[in-house]
């Protein structure tokens, strides 16, 4: 596997090769730092530790400080570990967009944007309860019926109700690589990624 | 709102080829490329510019014709690799930026006066 850490910038649209226009989403992908290597000796697994997105000494614990010195680092916001990194990556050292080729297709997580809360149509695809008209009434958007009567006398774990929506970790599998701009740290993926602009997201390859 | 200064980035690399400015309103003929398996053809399709919409290269602009009888609009992107060529026939005269009520009219009422720009 490889990876990085990224910013999702926004959306917008290029044509390809054959003169398709392909929707695409600008990451700005890296320069990643590796800040700490886990081994199985020490850690009891295998991972590559990385750090992404400058921050203000001032916000920074002493401790935080110290971790990111260490690797010749300056303090940052987000800090993911990679698991089964393909190849060896030693300490302090800094990973581009280069570990990606165009062309490939890659996973992207990241936090889905908070809906707040939602009921069952949004949140779930319910259809809603019956007509608008024949005599209906606020039962438009309604879950309908939960469970039955005297038995089981419950409703069961897990029944798809009104809640918050949004604001969970979002995995998106086989988002192919149109472009990537080295000299700028972008990626050019096509389609949408989960999450809000400027919200941090976690790339892999997985082969 | 001002585009971010990556996007803007991304978008620069983009050809944008020298078009003719037109408005809505007006009556354009684009010539564009047909790929029919490793065939290629041009093909020109003349109407109304109905209206244009976006900004940069990912800008469109909807064109409307009326084909045996039957209204036709084509939406075209303004970067697209596919358009040869376009020519600005006449110039209207209208008072709005989408000139949509050209759809419900017909005949002569469907008329556009033209502009002296």
């Amino acid at each position: 596997m490889s990876g990085l850490l990224g910013k999702k910038i926004g959306m917008t649209s290029i044509f390809d090769a054959n003169g398709k226009n392909l929707p695409v989403t600008v990451i700005e992908a890296g320069p990643c730092v590796v800040t700490q290597i886990r081994t199985i000796e020490k850690d009891g697994y295998e991972a590559v530790q990385m750090a992404f997105a400058d921050k203000k000494e001032k916000n920074t614990s002493k401790a935080l400080i110290g971790h990111f010195a260490k690797a010749g680092a300056t303090p940052k916001r987000k800090v993911a570990e990679f698991t089964r990194f393909e190849k060896k990556k030693s300490f302090g050292e800094i990973i581009t967009v280069e570990v990606f080729m165009e062309g490939e297709f890659i996973d992207v997580v990241g936090i889905s944007k908070g809906k707040g809360f939602q009921g069952v149509v949004k949140r779930h695809g319910f259809k809603g309860v019956g007509d608008a008209t024949h005599g209906q009434h606020n039962r438009l958007r309604a879950p309908g019926s939960v469970g039955a009567s005297s038995y089981p006398a419950r409703v069961f774990k897990g029944m798809r109700m009104a809640g918050r929506m949004g604001n969970d970790r979002v995995k998106l599998i086989n988002l192919q690589i149109i472009k990537i701009i080295p000299e700028k740290n972008l990626l050019l993926v096509k389609g949408a990624v989960p999450g809000p602009k400027n919200g941090f997201l976690k790339i892999e390859r997985w082969n | 709102m001002s585009k971010n200064a990556f996007i803007q980035y991304v978008e620069d690399q983009v050809a944008v080829k020298e078009l003719p400015t037109f408005k809505p309103g007006d009556t354009i003929t684009v010539t564009y490329k047909i790929i029919e398996g490793n065939k290629e053809r041009l093909q020109k399709f003349q109407g109304v510019v109905l209206q244009r919409v976006g900004s940069g290269p990912t800008a469109t602009f909807t064109v409307r014709k009326i084909s045996n009888n039957v209204g036709v609009e084509r939406i075209f992107p303004v970067s697209s690799p596919f358009i040869e060529e376009i020519e600005v026939n006449k110039l209207g005269r209208v008072r709005r930026a989408r000139i949509f009520y050209l759809r419900n009219l017909r005949g002569k009422k469907a008329r556009i006066k033209e502009a002296r720009r």
